[in-house]
Parts: C-alpha cells; sequence; structure tokens
C-alpha cells in the first residue's frame, strides 16, 4: 500500500502532474520569446502562463508558468530554463506546496427566466457580479483554479456566456509553525 | 571621446584582444567597415557568410580563443545560421555581428531585413538587438564574456544601421557587473558532497573508464586529464569532441568510443563497472541504444552545465563543476580504483584481437582512404592540425590520425555540418599560421564550401587539402548499401565532375591528382614542399570501402559490428 495521493485543488483544469514554476526574469524585450521558444523547442507542455511586474521593480518581471511534468522531467525544465541569461531565478513549487489564484471573468445575458439561477451560481461560488445592464450581468471570482474549475462548469448551462481566465500565479504556502 | 557606434564597435572588439574578423560587408553593416580600415584588426573577405562563420569555428576549436565573424544583415545573416547551429551544438566560442536596418524600419519588410535575432534564439547562447551606440561596449564586453565562460557558445549582436552610424561618448566595461547579467552565473562553488561521493565511487571500482567528451578540451583540462588517469592507472576514451584532450600514443588510450569508435573503447564502456563522464554528453552517437549503455556502470557525471544532468543517463553523482576543476578535487582526495590489472587484461585481450585494420591496397589503385590519411599523417610534421567535414572521410581520419595534443583536431560533431573542413582549415591555419594544417574532406564535402580557397589564396593562407574522392555521398551509401538493400539513392557524384585540379588551379592554388600507390606517395611529397599557397589533391579512392566498427543506428553497442576480415571468430 503506498500513501494517497494529497489533494492537489484541482482536476480538470491541469495535469495532475503539473508543477508551478515562479521565474523572475529581467524585464527586457524578447524575453517572453525566448522561454515560448525554449518550451516549444524541447517539448515541454506549458499549461498556463501568466506575466506581471515584479515587486514593484521595473526592471524585473515574474512569470508564473505552470508546467506539465509528464512532457519532460522537471529537472530539465528547470536547468534549460535556468541558462537562458535573462532569466534570474527559477521557485519550484509543487501543488501541494503552493498558494495558487487565478481570476475569472464572465459575461452572460440574463431575463426573467434564468436570473434567479444565475444568481444562485454566483453565490455559491463565491463570485460577484461587478458589471450590469438590463439584459447581461459581468461576474468576477478570484480563487483557486478548482474554483474557478467549479464556476466555469456551473455557467455551461448557460447559453451565450462569453468568458476568460488569467492562468494562475502562485506564491509558496507559508510554513506553519507553533505560536511563539 | 565621441566616437560613432561603428567604431566604437571596432574599438571594443579591440579591448577584447580580437586580432582576426572573418566577414564580408554589405548595405546594413556597411557603417562598421569603414572603422576596420583604421585598425588593426585584420579582416578576412570570405566569400560565402557561411564561409566566415566556419573559418571563426576553426580559429576558436584550434587557439581556444572566440572567433568572430561580421556579416550584413538579411541573408548575409541567414548565410551565418549554419555555423551558429554548428558552434551551439559544439560549444564553440563565437561572437557573430550581423548589421540590421534601422532601427525605424524594423519590422516593416525593409530591403534585406530579416528578424536575425528572433531566427537565432534558440541556437546561440544568447543574442542582442542593439537599442543605442551607447551599449555597444556593453553588449560586446558581454558578449564574450558568455561566449568564453561556462559552457561556452556562439553569442550574436544585431547592429541596426542607424546606431552604428549615431555618435556615443565612448566607454568600456571594466567589471562583470557593469555586463548587467543579473541571471547569468557561470560558476557555482563546489559540491563537497558531490565529491566525497564520486571519490567513494572511484575508490570501489574495479572497471573504471574515464569518459572524455569535449567539456575537458573546453576547460582547457588535459594536464589535469593526464595527471589524473596517470596516477590512478585508470583507462580512457576520447570521444569525436575531445580527441587530442589525451595523447593517442598514451598506452592507457583506448580511441574513440560510440558509432564508429573502436571496438576496445566500445566494450570497455560496455563491461564497465564505473564511468567517469569528463565534459561529455551521453551524445546517441556515442550510447547507441541508451538502456543497454554501460548497463553495468555507476555514472559520476562531471559537467558545467547542469541541464546535461539525467538528460540522457541517470548520474549516481552529478559535479557541476569545470573539468579541471573537479579532477584536482578528485586528486587532492587521493580517489583511487581497486587494483585494475584483471580488468587491463581483458582490455588489452579486446586492443589485440580487434585493431583498427583496413583491406590492403592494390598498386594500381584505387586507393584506401584509411591508407591516405595515414600516408599524410606519416609525412606530417609534427602538432600538425586536421580538419574534416562530415562522413566517412571524418571517420577515419578520427580513427586512422594520432591526435596528441589539444587544437589539433577541428571538426563538426553534434551538429554534423558537411562543408565544415575548407573554412575551418583556413580559420585554423589563420589562428595558428605556425603549425601546418591539413584538411582532410570529401568530395561531397568539399563541394559546398571550395570556393573558401578564393579566400585563402587571396589572403595568403596555405591550407592542404585532401579530398578522399569516392565520387559518392559516402557515408549516406554505406547506410544505403547496409541497411537499404544496396537500393542506392541520390548519392552519386561522379568522380570526374567537377575536375577538382582545374577547379583548385582556377582559384590560385596548386591541383595534384592521385589513383596509384606511387602518386599516392609523390603528391603527398610535393604538397608537403608547398608553403606559399593552398594546395588540393584529388585521391581517387574505393568506393565500396566502408566505416568499421560500426553500431548501427539505434542498436546496442554490444552488438557492434568489427571489419569483416575479423569476422567469423567467436569474441
Amino acid at each position: 500500500m503506498t500513501a494517497p495521493e494529497p489533494f492537489l485543488g484541482t482536476t480538470s483544469s491541469a495535469p495532475v502532474r503539473h508543477h508551478i514554476l515562479s521565474v523572475l526574469v529581467e524585464n527586457k524585450a524578447g524575453v517572453l520569446a525566448r522561454i515560448a521558444g525554449l518550451f516549444a523547442r524541447r517539448g515541454f507542455n506549458i499549461y498556463s502562463l501568466a506575466v506581471a511586474p515584479a515587486e514593484g521593480n521595473a526592471r524585473f518581471s515574474r512569470v508564473t508558468i505552470v508546467v506539465d511534468a509528464e512532457s519532460a522531467p522537471l529537472e530539465q525544465i528547470v536547468g534549460q530554463l535556468d541558462k537562458l541569461v535573462n532569466v534570474v531565478a527559477i521557485k519550484d513549487l509543487a501543488p501541494r506546496d503552493a498558494l495558487e489564484r487565478e481570476l475569472l471573468l464572465a459575461t452572460l445575458p440574463v431575463n426573467d427566466t434564468n436570473r434567479a439561477a444565475v444568481l444562485d451560481v454566483v453565490a455559491n461560488a463565491g463570485a460577484s457580479i461587478v458589471d450590469a445592464n438590463a439584459t447581461s450581468f459581468s461576474v468576477v471570482l478570484a480563487g483557486t483554479p478548482g474554483a474557478c474549475d467549479q464556476l466555469e462548469k456551473s455557467l455551461e448551462g448557460f447559453a451565450d456566456v462569453e468568458l476568460q481566465r488569467t492562468g494562475r500565479v502562485a506564491l509558496p504556502r507559508l510554513k506553519q509553525t507553533a505560536t511563539p | 571621446m565621441q566616437l560613432t557606434g561603428a567604431q566604437a564597435l571596432i574599438k571594443s572588439l579591440e579591448q577584447e584582444g580580437v586580432d582576426t574578423i572573418f566577414g564580408l560587408p554589405g548595405g546594413a553593416i556597411l557603417p562598421v567597415y569603414d572603422p576596420i580600415l583604421d585598425s588593426s584588426i585584420r579582416h578576412i573577405l570570405v566569400r560565402h557568410e557561411q564561409g566566415a562563420g566556419h573559418m571563426a569555428e576553426g580559429y576558436a576549436l584550434a587557439t581556444g580563443r572566440p572567433g568572430v565573424a561580421m556579416v550584413t544583415s538579411g541573408p548575409g545573416a541567414t548565410n551565418i545560421v549554419t555555423p551558429i547551429a554548428n558552434a551551439h551544438m559544439d560549444s564553440t566560442p563565437l561572437v557573430v555581428i550581423t548589421g540590421q536596418v534601422a532601427t525605424a524600419s524594423i519590422g516593416s519588410d525593409a530591403f534585406q531585413e530579416c528578424d536575425i535575432t528572433g531566427i537565432t534564439m534558440g541556437i546561440t547562447k544568447h543574442n542582442f538587438l542593439i537599442q543605442s551606440a551607447h551599449e555597444i561596449p556593453r553588449a560586446v564586453a558581454a558578449a564574450f564574456h558568455l561566449a568564453t565562460t561556462g559552457r561556452p557558445g556562439p553569442v550574436l549582436i544585431d547592429l541596426p544601421k542607424d546606431i552604428s552610424q549615431s555618435m556615443m561618448e565612448w566607454w568600456y566595461p571594466t567589471t562583470i557587473e557593469e555586463l548587467d547579467l543579473p541571471g547569468y552565473r557561470p560558476e557555482i562553488p563546489l559540491d563537497d558532497d558531490a565529491v566525497a561521493l564520486a571519490v567513494a565511487l572511484i575508490g570501489a571500482s574495479e572497471r573504471p573508464v574515464l569518459y572524455v567528451g569535449g567539456g575537458t578540451l573546453k576547460s582547457k583540462a588535459h594536464k589535469e586529464l593526464l595527471a589524473f588517469a596517470e596516477r590512478t592507472k585508470m583507462p580512457v576514451v576520447t570521444t569525436l569532441m575531445a580527441r587530442g584532450a589525451f595523447p593517442d600514443s598514451h598506452e592507457q588510450h583506448l580511441g574513440m568510443p560510440g558509432m564508429h569508435g573502436m571496438y576496445s573503447a566500445v566494450t570497455a564502456i560496455q563491461k564497465a563497472d564505473l564511468l567517469i563522464s569528463l565534459g561529455a554528453r551521453f551524445d546517441d552517437r556515442v550510447t547507441g541504444q541508451v538502456s543497454s549503455f554501460a548497463a553495468g556502470a555507476k555514472v559520476i557525471h562531471v559537467d558545467i552545465d547542469r541541464a546535461e544532468f539525467n538528460k540522457v543517463r541517470q548520474a549516481d553523482v552529478a559535479l557541476q563543476t569545470n573539468v579541471a576543476r573537479a579532477l584536482v578535487a578528485f586528486d587532492a582526495a587521493n580517489a583511487t580504483p581497486q587494483n585494475l590489472d584483471v580488468w587491463w587484461k581483458e582490455i588489452r585481450t579486446w586492443q589485440e584481437r580487434y585493431p583498427l585494420v583496413y583491406d590492403e591496397p592494390s598498386v594500381d589503385g584505387p586507393l584506401r582512404p584509411q591508407h591516405v590519411i595515414k600516408a599524410i599523417a606519416e609525412k606530417a610534421a609534427p602538432g600538425t592540425i586536421v580538419t574534416a567535414g562530415v562522413g566517412q572521410h571524418q571517420m577515419w581520419a578520427s580513427q586512422f590520425w594520432d591526435f596528441e595534443e589539444p587544437g589539433t583536431w577541428v571538426n563538426s560533431g553534434g551538429a554534423g555540418t558537411m562543408g565544415f573542413g575548407v573554412p575551418a582549415a583556413i580559420g585554423a591555419k589563420v589562428g595558428r599560421p605556425d603549425r601546418t594544417v591539413w584538411c582532410i574532406d570529401g568530395d561531397g564535402c568539399f563541394q559546398m564550401t571550395a570556393q573558401e580557397l578564393v579566400t585563402a589564396r587571396a589572403e595568403g593562407i596555405p591550407i592542404k587539402v585532401a579530398i578522399l574522392n569516392n565520387a559518392y555521398l559516402g557515408m549516406v551509401r554505406q547506410w544505403q548499401e547496409m541497411f537499404y538493400e544496396e537500393r542506392y539513392s541520390e548519392v552519386y557524384l561522379s568522380a570526374e565532375l567537377p575536375d577538382y585540379v582545374k577547379w583548385a588551379e582556377s582559384m590560385g592554388c596548386v591541383g595534384l591528382r592521385a589513383r596509384t600507390l606511387q602518386e599516392m606517395h609523390d603528391v603527398i611529397e610535393q604538397a608537403n614542399q608547398i608553403n606559399d599557397v593552398p594546395v588540393v589533391i584529388d585521391f581517387r579512392t574505393d568506393s565500396s570501402e566502408k566505416v568499421f566498427p560500426m553500431v548501427a543506428s539505434g542498436a546496442s553497442n554490444d552488438d557492434i559490428l568489427v571489419h569483416p576480415s575479423q569476422r567469423g571468430e567467436n569474441s
């Protein structure tokens, strides 16, 4: 008997053996192309990718890459990525050690027959309505990738939904220590 | 001091100690060609940009210093893509400067525009698109730093025409920090735990093999290797990229491993209990079928590039450092294997049973290519540098020439670039004018880059080229004979067309031809007398000759095929 796999918080949206790489890069032209090109030519699969300026420093950006560790050994992916001259630091987070969040935005038509159902879905998901007019709602959810999966699935029942997700960002989970 | 960007570029190259640029001008790089007239740097005008790249590689491989090439934008830049890819595969330090259309025109499909930084992203260690003239010194200094440290490789600088024409206040970086490379850490502290583990594995070993790769030459570790090998008495194999890292005449040297390696080198690896990989990367041409490669061996993998660890073969100890430093650490810990007498006795049996052989040449020809190489080698001055193209002649040159020191074997390993030999020989001769340089070439390879002999003659670079003319793309022919039921598809080239002697003469070289044994000896003698102009010899060799030993592609190294005359015995 082996110990059961820990619950990874998500099933449908990313491969089970996914890893999160939090990559600090120089904020220079073409850096994203270098990363994307490396993944393409080495046959590493990217599940999602998010880029933003890092910690208020214009010199660096942080790229959060969810990689499919089935497509290549993680050691290879990290080793090759580290060779890119513009890559400054790589943090490798196993899903169990990562605090992951993602943003979902959706716009959908509402009318008298579905309004109650939509409000129900939004409330259950912990999402909020951030824009509305006579015929449509815009809904936002910032949550775990699993919660975003759930909401996306719940919205499938409605017609003409326009939906976008950002891809996840992640930080290491805090270590639980005894209170001082 | 105010300089144009073009002047700053040339001055930066001077700062880096560059003595030679291989290149060819054109529109976008034109401003940079003007200050060359006032520079101490020698410019070698090539006839095709691919030649410039391979010359720079030959220069780098023969001297250990970075090679420099300069070309214009668009087709000038794309023509040098093959040498860049070649240098990337073989970790050769190269700095390539390409002209680019003016900044304002980038992205507009301007005349001779191409996205060369995009094209070469995957085949350079790094590349730069210069944004201002002020950046030029930093980019050049960074390019040389990147090309020559850590795992060496090609670095490209793309310079838009308006920037080379604009003014800048001259400066030059004096510290690594000024290079602005926050993500680049070529050296990491030595992992003492890994060293201790390696020392323990060595201590337990009864059948070790030193698997020496190109990284040993790149880190200039040949002296440390000799000392370590002699102290520990371990057998040594040198890969195609490491020929010359350990003297071929040394009794502990088993020769080259791999697809066309020596039987004893291949078999010693297969039977080893410990493989110490020194700057080698478990290339498929060495391992054959990976699952049966050195199946009983523990692996100590020494490499400066961590991405090589566990890429092909799981290492028991991975030590990220340069080869010299690892060997010094092993010596300091007095890492010593068990008594190797039994192991050596076994190895000597293989060496005696399966030496390199070839069929006796007949007096009237055709010549045996292996015999031609041996005959040239016998009459060659000590320290002669040998370059090769890619194919049968390359394997025979590696097998039958004895390399005694680093920088004497210049070839295209990882990329397998046909046509490498002639321009690489020119570059090697420019870098080491004191040495004789022979290019052992094939007729197919020669036809790809022969026009650079015009460059050699015009610039006074007296190389010697031996064409082993078997009228075929010989290695392809060998595979079609062995694996495609002798169905020869598109491999015949003709021995007479072109007329290599006339072609050589038209390029200002001495052209010679040999069909018989006597003629072979005579033309080699003649070629050795000529030291002012390039010499080209058309050696008419046997088309049916094949390279042995051979491990078929993807087959296990246990199934090595020896020369037909050695088969039929129980091994």
